[in-house]
């Protein structure tokens, strides 16, 4: 058993933390455990019980669940719900857990048992339209990203630890773009969804020369519209704004008003397609 | 003021001089989707690194002096106690080699709020006064107003002043330290040729200007029109990105964050530059926001540069850079946005 944890002589608890997931490439977890130089710092902040991906033991004794990703078959619904039971405090992870993630594109094709034919044939699969955690279960606290960085995740973690706030930028990731002094996308000829995503990623794909996807959805002060202008502007075509703003649900919302309607779903079939 | 003169080839020689410092000046940062060279401030190695010929750099020099990030102090924590480390972060003086006049009145701005009583800021005067600047003269760009904002030349807050006159510069020395430093190049006294030539300079540079702001009466104008329909307008177009912020020479709200570390054994303040017009910039503690709408924001932002600092110290925080203008992706420039609030009034 590991020694007590205490912060300048308080003794603090060490919460029991489980780790879980639904639909998704399980890139959330993987960011947990790929960080060997604070790995063992980290996990001594906890007590790990449940975390398919790095241990053996399960356990439904726990504090906080970080759930990784979406909802698309009525066992997940119903697994959601227990660990939602057992968990104090559950803990949207990653983009996927949050808004739906790269999974919820499937939604966009309104016919979903077309969709599950295209991938799956006659395979027998339960497969349904790709939800958040948050329309089945209270979330308690999101972690944006595709993937998190694992730094905010420590941070988060942390602070849960020593009792300290928790809080998210508001602001869009153009501050952390521009506090790194990179060169704006939109000047070198690529798209960017940086002036209306929430920051907390450091401006991650930015500093690569790559325009943001938009991953951590919406900033909360998002001026999408004016962001239409400027894609506009730039001779970027609407589609090319909504197939960004559409990958990984966050801007699900924006997405519908700029629609102007949701999708009619596809019904009939082409004999082309089948 | 001493004036000299000097050969350009003897300019090699004086960065060679100033090299075992940290030396800070306008490079090629790459091209735009047009093809056009984009220029920043970095730190130099070589001197053929150096672009003196620089129209004007994407982001001011601001980080050399008000980092966007910047540890205050750290803690080493043990048992009850706790230790508390402080640095200033100077580790070698910084020559800035060929900053224009925007950028110098910039640090003179500053100066009066960061490094003045009551409360000078120990983080900026520390790096202040380990600083060796060199100022160069520009040619203005379509986006420059500086004139019109009174910061189209540098009176004070360099050490040297170079002009190009040609094949040699004209140097305006300030600092004994400059002096000393030009003793080891080969200078002469100017000639009545060479004053001609610098007028000449100056005088064909003064006219290149094609942009200006009409700053009469402003701080009055803009308590008068404190609800002008111009604010909204542009507040719809505002991005409440925090770019123009980030790029401006002058701006430097800040937030500090208190970080614990992940072992428990340490924690860290740390300061980060800061926007009046991200959402939450005058949010309190109880989560009321003064300012939650964007255009009361953008407004703000024009009232603390053209009215509050002119109150306060009779001279505007803006240098008229255009920096922030050419930043902004909604376009949202200082002349477009204070000649329609002096057009469209209320």
């Amino acid at each position: 058993m590991a020694a007590p944890l205490s912060y300048l002589g308080v003794g603090l608890d060490r919460p029991r933390v489980g780790v879980f997931e639904f639909t998704s490439c399980e890139g959330c977890q993987l960011q947990l455990v790929n960080n060997e130089a604070t790995l063992l710092d980290f996990l001594n902040l906890i007590e790990l019980v449940n975390f398919r991906e790095a241990m053996s033991e399960r356990s439904d004794d726990y504090d906080i669940a970080l759930v990784e990703g979406s909802i698309s078959r009525a066992d997940e619904v119903a697994r959601l719900k227990e660990i939602r039971t057992n968990a104090r405090l559950l803990v949207a992870l990653g983009s996927c857990a949050c808004f739906g993630g790269v999974n919820q594109l499937k939604n966009r094709f309104g016919d979903l048992d077309w969709v599950k034919k295209k991938v799956y044939g006659d395979f027998p699969i339960a497969s349904q339209e790709v939800r958040p955690l948050a329309d089945f279960v209270a979330v308690d606290l999101m972690i944006y990203g595709c993937p998190p960085k694992k730094e905010e995740i420590e941070k988060v973690v942390t602070n849960l630890v020593v009792g300290k706030k928790v809080a998210m930028p508001k602001y869009p990731v153009c501050m952390e773009c521009k506090a790194n002094e990179n060169i704006c996308l939109f000047t070198l000829g690529e798209p960017c969804l940086g002036p209306i995503t929430r920051a907390g990623c450091d401006a991650w794909c930015p500093n690569h020369r790559r325009g943001c996807w938009g991953c951590r959805g919406p900033a909360e002060a998002a001026n999408v519209r004016e962001l239409e202008a400027i894609m506009a502007r730039h001779g970027f075509s609407r589609e090319a704004m909504l197939d960004r703003l559409e990958c990984f649900g966050g801007f699900s919302s924006q997405v519908a008003a700029l629609r102007g309607q949701p999708r009619r779903p596809r019904k009939a079939r082409s004999s082309k397609r089948s | 003021m001493i004036f000299a003169t000097f050969s350009k080839k003897e300019l090699p020689r004086l960065f060679d001089l100033l090299a075992p410092n940290t030396v800070v000046g306008p490079v090629q940062k790459g091209l735009d989707r047009a093809g056009r060279p984009l220029y920043d401030f970095d730190v130099i190695y070589r001197f053929q690194d150096l672009r003196l010929d620089y129209p004007t750099t994407i982001h001011s020099a601001k980080r050399h002096f008000l980092p966007h990030r910047e540890s205050l102090c750290t803690f080493t924590l043990q048992g009850n106690d706790w230790e508390k480390q402080v640095d200033y972060n100077v580790y070698k003086p910084v020559v800035f080699f060929g900053l224009h006049a925007c950028d110098i009145n910039a640090l003179n701005k500053l100066d009066k709020v960061l490094s003045s009583p009551p409360y000078p800021n120990p983080y900026y005067t520390a790096k202040r006064r380990n600083m060796f600047i060199i100022g160069q003269g520009c040619q203005p760009q379509p986006q420059c107003f500086c004139r019109s904002m009174g910061t189209d030349t540098a009176l004070h807050g360099f050490d040297l002043f170079l002009t190009d006159l040609g094949d040699r510069y004209f140097a305006e020395i300030l600092s004994a330290t400059a002096y000393q430093f030009l003793q080891k190049i080969i200078t002469r006294p100017p000639t009545a040729k060479d004053h001609d030539r610098y007028k000449e300079v100056v005088t064909e540079r003064n006219q290149q200007f094609q942009t200006t702001v009409d700053t009469t009466d402003l701080t009055k104008l803009l308590d008068l029109e404190f609800e002008s329909a111009a604010w909204q307008q542009w507040g719809d177009k505002c991005l409440s990105c925090g770019t123009c912020a980030n790029v401006c020479p002058t701006c430097y709200c800040y937030g500090v964050e208190e970080t614990v570390d992940l072992d428990l054994r340490g924690a860290a303040k740390t300061k980060y530059l800061y926007s009046c017009n991200l959402i939450d910039f005058a949010e309190v503690a109880g989560g009321h926001n003064f300012r939650p709408q964007t255009a009361t924001r953008l407004k703000y932002r024009y009232y603390h540069k053209h009215r509050g600092f002119v109150e306060a110290y009779e001279e505007s925080l803006c240098v008229g850079c255009g920096r922030c203008g050419e930043a902004c992706l909604a376009g949202i420039t200082v002349p477009d946005v204070l000649a329609s609030v002096r057009a469209l009034g209320g």
